[in-house]
């Protein structure tokens, strides 16, 4: 279930259901497309003029003898009015086109971007955000490249052709079919000329990539390649890989040099077959001097189209496939939905309060066949209570933080939020808007974004002044940290808050939850080594933090546990244990083992495995 | 700025000069190609004016032909069209190769910088840089070399059709010569619009994805926050940035297109015009008209090259900026004429008064430390963060020299030694696990010719055997970047295994173990000290830096290193009770400890 495999029914899909079905999302495509066929039918057409002049000169003007020269002149004015009427035509079409594709992709972009947001994939599966952030960057820059180069060109070739050879069957229905059967052959052969070209382009990306990996090991891994005196080893790998991508980069080459000429070559054979059988018509009388030379001229028409149409394909492509992509993530269905969307009737507000959490027989599942990561959990958490959740990598303790913060659903069983006293609301009858305000998780690597001290802590509660979120350090007992920083709270963080020691950034993320305000309060502890003083400040700053409000903690040192009002030991998916420190500690059972295995290694001796 | 724009256009030019002194032959070819790909376009244009005149109008005229007439006017359209075929493949084969052969070969002379290049120097320069350097830096380069020869043919086309446009009739060569020029200052006054508001998209473009990432990334937070909206009202923000700044860019290109389809339109018709008059007052005849009309129409796109190469020019050299700093940058590591002392047991460590700044930064991260390390024995160097320890760590195995004083290997400075010495007595394993793209006995053996059994040996003392015999193809399995997926504590232990095949007299761990678990750490750290598995082994020198107390208690004696100096020295029992910051950070990092 929170494995969604991307609307994988959509795979068999072919290039026009993709682009009917992108059509349907994006109604901006529609709106003034029939001013922009108007315009693209006169872009169009304005080609075709230089050849119907060239025929109205030779027949007109040379071949008759003495040249009429005053209707010369305005035949010939009236073909540069057309010409450059033609021109503002493609001009103001190709602006109507780039406006509306762009508008379109700016559109479909924004809403792929909000739509991740809501899937459960971005948080579950941390390795798949590379390829989510491609569906709203990469893939859309694709599209728009193409409708920017690719689209609008192909779209005026094709144009082009149609034009061409409506003008010269009108002219002469013989000499068109003759052109035709040149040129269809190589219409027909474009495709297979696409996929090769696709195919070793294909090859020549793979060979890039292979380059970077090897050049990425001089720099990466500089040190080690030092270390070892595997200098040469190294370069000689690195040679390997441009060799092979040189070579297969000429190779592309070659395919493409063949591509592009193929239509040179059908041209020449076209205008030769054109002049000898255009003057045998014309020794029969069937077509005039002027007709056969603007027959020439109309070849050169096309030319072009087959030479585009043979790089554009491959594009276009690539650029369906990655607007199939980008359209597959928007029609994947949410998993967790907010009930204020979906039935606004039946939403329920949270007791005022702290807030307690009850498991009502809670199973989970991270897939479906999988083990149960959480197997018919019952149990109540009282308001205010400091409860610490301990257990082994994978005994599901994570999954309780999941839960209660509604990030995932169970596949069994409800959780619900309230006390005895105000009653008990279930969480999927919760509006989005008052869980997040009322419960808030502090996840294991306290993200930072890239913003100043100030920033950050604010997010939690945007309006906050500088003021404020300084007073909130204060309260947290940070004062003298953030005295400690260049510019107080307006000190950038960097990317990632990496100007941050991995311990100051948990300090900013503390700070976040505590002007966030929760009653309900989860925190994923980080498992980083963090140095002395910021770990003292960390253990004052999350007792002011968790001081009077229900606070889950996932705990990962025993030190931690130790200070909670109780702790709950989670096995297999199982509720194994529930008590105090001192309780559990001198009860046979999991946790008086992981204590003594701790104390252990504090002493210095090596430890069993834990 | 006209002055900029003189100086960018010398240094352009420079630079083109600089592409063809590098692969003249290729040059000379792909010109040579394109010029006879020039001369077939205009020799086209005239077979036909020819083809007009002396088959076309005849036939008109008399009403008959011969079948002679009619062969060799196809005869000459195909032949030329021949000519002129390998004329366009020898260009685009000759000028890719060209341009292909410069990128392969300054990313060859950057890599073996960064080969040669000391380590003091890549630490000055962030990682993503270096790669960029490498990769589209040098690509951007010589992108202009691809239409640079079909440019230069372009100028012989032009040449010649301006001496043929004067030869045939002088009046219609005018407008030649206001429609070739017109098309040109066209052509560069596009690139010169173009290219600041592509430079802006593809800016916006990296913001736009810049984003992306961080918000993605952020989605635990954005979402427990509740802040998806805001999220999206930031993306949304830039997203339509981006959007018009295509759509600026779409708007020049709109413009563009037009203008070079009409330029030679208009051309073509005022030679007509004017063509027909001369025609009809005997100065010309027909079919020079029929052929200049033609070569208007097919000369509109060589001319384009010409600005499709001024057009790159800015990029190159942007690019080509970028990749000097490294090709010129100078540090060598020198050697001298030593040999190591060659032996069984351990190397003996000395760190006599040692001092290191990274340059340009006032406090030193080094020193005067001292300290000894005999030989056979196990040291661990404990210390806060930023302490130095990594810098000392690389001192040792002459990852970078000293900026004072002195590291001996058997009393010998590191200096003195042979190229090659050093990594023959001593193996280092480094904080952050770096294997190469390659199989696990490639990552281990990195090609020197260690038997399998060897290699399983050693993999056998990482604690790295088990789960090595489960890979699908065991030692022959790829792991790196495109390869299996290890965990952390399987990558370290690979890395170890690489180190410890090699036998090496002195080991030099920094943290290396962190991902291991403790006992599996101990069980490691035992048998390295034994001189890696074998009975026979003579104890290996060990240095090690840890973080945690059950390493360090593993350790003969402890180094403490506080703000680049070494403070005290003993056993793991002596400095807890002398030292007081030891004791504090030694607690502070077991309670950190992962409890499960």
């Amino acid at each position: 279930m929170t494995d969604v495999t991307v609307a994988a029914d959509h795979r068999e899909e072919g290039a026009l259901a993709t682009l009917r079905r992108g059509l349907r999302m994006m109604p901006e495509f529609r709106r003034g497309l029939p001013v922009t066929f108007a315009l693209a039918l006169v872009a169009t057409a304005g080609r075709v003029v230089v050849p119907i002049a060239v025929q109205q000169v030779i027949d007109r003007g040379l071949a008759a003898g003495a040249p009429d020269m005053s209707l010369l002149t305005w035949l010939v004015l009236a073909c540069a009015i057309v010409v450059v009427l033609t021109a503002v035509a493609v001009y103001r079409m190709n602006v109507r086109l780039f406006r509306t594709t762009e508008t379109a992709l700016a559109n479909l972009r924004v809403r792929a971007f909000r739509h991740v947001h809501d899937l459960s994939v971005l948080h579950q599966q941390g390795e798949r955000r590379g390829s989510l952030v491609s569906r709203v960057t990469s893939d859309v820059d694709q599209l728009s490249v193409f409708m920017q180069w690719g689209g609008v060109l192909g779209l005026v070739s094709v144009g082009q052709l149609v034009v061409a050879t409506v003008v010269m069957s009108l002219y002469s229905w013989q000499l068109t079919l003759l052109v035709l059967i040149c040129f269809v052959p190589l219409a027909v052969a474009v495709r297979w000329f696409a996929k090769r070209l696709a195919a070793s382009y294909g090859i020549v990306r793979e060979r890039v990539g292979d380059v970077l990996g090897a050049v990425a090991e001089s720099v990466v891994g500089a040190p080690t390649v030092r270390a070892y005196g595997v200098g040469t080893r190294t370069a000689n790998r690195i040679d390997t890989a441009i060799d092979r991508q040189y070579r297969a980069q000429v190779e592309a080459q070659k395919v493409t040099a063949a591509v592009f000429v193929s239509g040179e070559f059908v041209a020449a054979l076209a205008n030769a077959a054109v002049v000898v059988v255009g003057v045998l018509l014309g020794v029969a009388g069937e077509i005039s001097a002027g007709t056969l030379v603007a027959f020439l001229f109309l070849v050169t028409l096309f030319v072009a189209p087959v030479q585009t149409a043979s790089e554009v394909l491959n594009e276009a492509q690539n650029a369906v496939a990655g607007f199939r992509r980008v359209l597959d993530v928007i029609d994947t269905e949410a998993d967790i939905r907010d009930p204020a969307i979906d039935d606004p009737a039946g939403v329920r507000e949270l007791p005022g309060g702290p807030l307690g959490v009850r498991f009502d027989h809670v199973s989970f599942r991270y897939a479906p066949g999988a083990p149960k990561a959480l197997d018919g959990v019952d149990l109540t958490v009282a308001p205010r209570l400091r409860m610490a959740i301990v257990g082994e990598t994978g005994s599901g303790k994570t999954t309780f933080a999941k839960l209660v913060t509604r990030l995932m659903d169970p596949v069994e069983g409800r959780v619900l939020l309230g006390s005895d006293a105000a009653g008990w609301v279930p969480l999927d009858d919760v509006a989005f808007a008052s869980l997040r305000s009322r419960v808030v998780m502090v996840p294991q690597d306290g993200f930072l974004f890239h913003a100043t001290v100030a920033d950050n802590v604010r997010y939690g509660r945007p309006g906050m002044t500088d003021a404020d979120v300084v007073a909130a350090f204060d309260e947290l007992g940070l004062t003298d940290w953030v005295g400690g920083l260049d510019q107080g709270v307006a000190t950038p963080v960097g990317q990632r808050g990496e100007s941050l020691s991995a311990g100051e950034r948990q300090l900013v993320a503390v700070a976040r939850a505590y002007v966030a305000d929760p009653d309900l309060l989860v925190l994923d502890e980080a498992t980083s080594a963090v140095d002395p003083a910021t770990e003292q400040r960390l253990t004052r700053a999350l007792d002011t933090l968790t001081d009077g409000r229900t606070t889950l903690t996932i705990a990962h040192r025993l030190s931690t546990a130790e200070r909670a009002d109780e702790i709950l030991v989670v096995d297999a998916g199982h509720v194994v244990q529930r008590g105090t420190h001192a309780q559990l500690v001198d009860a046979e059972g999991p946790y008086a083992r992981l204590h003594a295995s701790w104390r252990r290694s504090s002493a210095g001796e090596p430890t069993s495995a834990v | 700025m006209a002055r900029r724009r003189d100086a960018v256009v010398r240094r352009g030019l420079r630079h083109v000069r600089r592409s063809i002194v590098e692969q003249p032959g290729m040059f000379t070819l792909a010109v040579l190609a394109s010029s006879l790909y020039g001369g077939m376009t205009v020799a086209s244009a005239w077979v036909i004016g020819q083809i007009t005149d002396r088959v076309l109008l005849p036939a008109f005229a008399d009403g008959a032909t011969t079948a002679a007439a009619l062969a060799l006017a196809a005869a000459a359209i195909l032949g030329v069209a021949l000519l002129k075929i390998v004329g366009i493949l020898g260009r685009r084969l000759f000028a890719g190769i060209m341009s292909y052969r410069l990128q392969a070969d300054y990313r060859r002379r950057v890599t073996r910088q960064y080969l040669r290049l000391p380590l003091s120097w890549h630490q000055k320069h962030p990682t993503g840089q270096l790669l960029s350097n490498a990769n589209s830096d040098v690509e951007a380069s010589w992108f202009f070399v691809a239409p640079l020869p079909f440019a230069c043919g372009a100028l012989v086309m032009i040449a010649i059709t301006v001496v043929a446009l004067v030869l045939t009739d002088p009046l219609i060569a005018l407008v030649g010569l206001v429609v070739f020029p017109l098309v040109f200052l066209v052509n560069v006054v596009y690139s010169q619009v173009m290219s600041p508001r592509m430079q802006r998209a593809q800016q916006l473009r990296a913001e736009v994805s810049e984003i992306a990432h961080e918000s993605f990334d952020a989605a635990l937070v954005v979402k427990t926050l509740g802040r998806e909206t805001a999220e999206t009202e930031r993306f949304q923000a830039r997203a339509e940035e981006l959007r018009d700044g295509l759509v600026a860019v779409g708007r020049v290109r709109g413009l563009f297109d037009p203008m070079m389809e009409a330029l030679p339109s208009l051309g073509t018709l005022a030679v007509l015009l004017i063509g027909a008059g001369r025609v009809a007052d005997g100065s010309t005849d027909a079919g020079s008209l029929v052929s200049i009309a033609y070569l208007f129409t097919l000369l509109a796109l060589p001319i384009r090259a010409i600005g499709w190469v001024l057009a790159d020019l800015p990029r190159a050299l942007a690019g080509f900026d970028r990749v000097t700093p490294v090709l010129e940058a100078t540090g060598e590591t020198p050697y001298g004429p030593d040999a190591a002392v060659a032996g069984e047991v351990g190397a003996e460590v000395g760190v006599h008064d040692v001092g290191f700044s990274f340059d340009g930064t006032s406090r030193p991260t080094l020193s005067g430390v001292t300290f000894d390390v005999p030989a056979g024995r196990t040291v661990a160097i404990v210390g806060p963060t930023g302490s130095g320890k990594s810098t000392l760590a690389g001192l040792l195995v002459r990852l970078v020299d000293p900026s004072d004083g002195h590291v001996l290997l058997d009393g010998i400075d590191l200096r003195r030694l042979r190229e090659g010495e050093m990594s023959d007595q001593a193996a280092f394993v480094a904080q952050g696990t770096f294997l190469f793209d390659d199989t696990v006995r490639g990552n281990i053996t990195l090609d020197a010719p260690f038997t399998d059994e060897e290699v399983w040996t050693a993999l056998r003392v990482a604690a790295a055997d088990d789960f090595v015999a489960a890979l699908p193809e065991g030692l022959d399995t790829r792991v790196g970047e495109r390869g299996a997926t290890l965990s952390g504590g399987q990558r370290q232990r690979l890395a170890l295994a690489r180190a410890v095949v090699r036998r090496p007299r002195l080991l030099v761990l920094d943290d290396a173990t962190s991902a291991v678990d403790p006992s599996v750490e101990a069980r490691i750290l035992d048998a390295l000290r034994s001189g890696g598995g074998g009975a026979s082994a003579a104890p290996a020198t060990v240095v090690v830096i840890a973080y945690r107390q059950a390493t360090i208690a593993l350790a003969d004696e402890v180094v403490w290193l506080e703000q680049g100096r070494a403070l005290a020295r003993g056993t793991h029992a002596e400095l807890l009770a002398a030292v007081p910051g030891y004791a504090a950070l030694v607690r502070a990092y077991s309670q950190a400890e992962v409890a499960a």
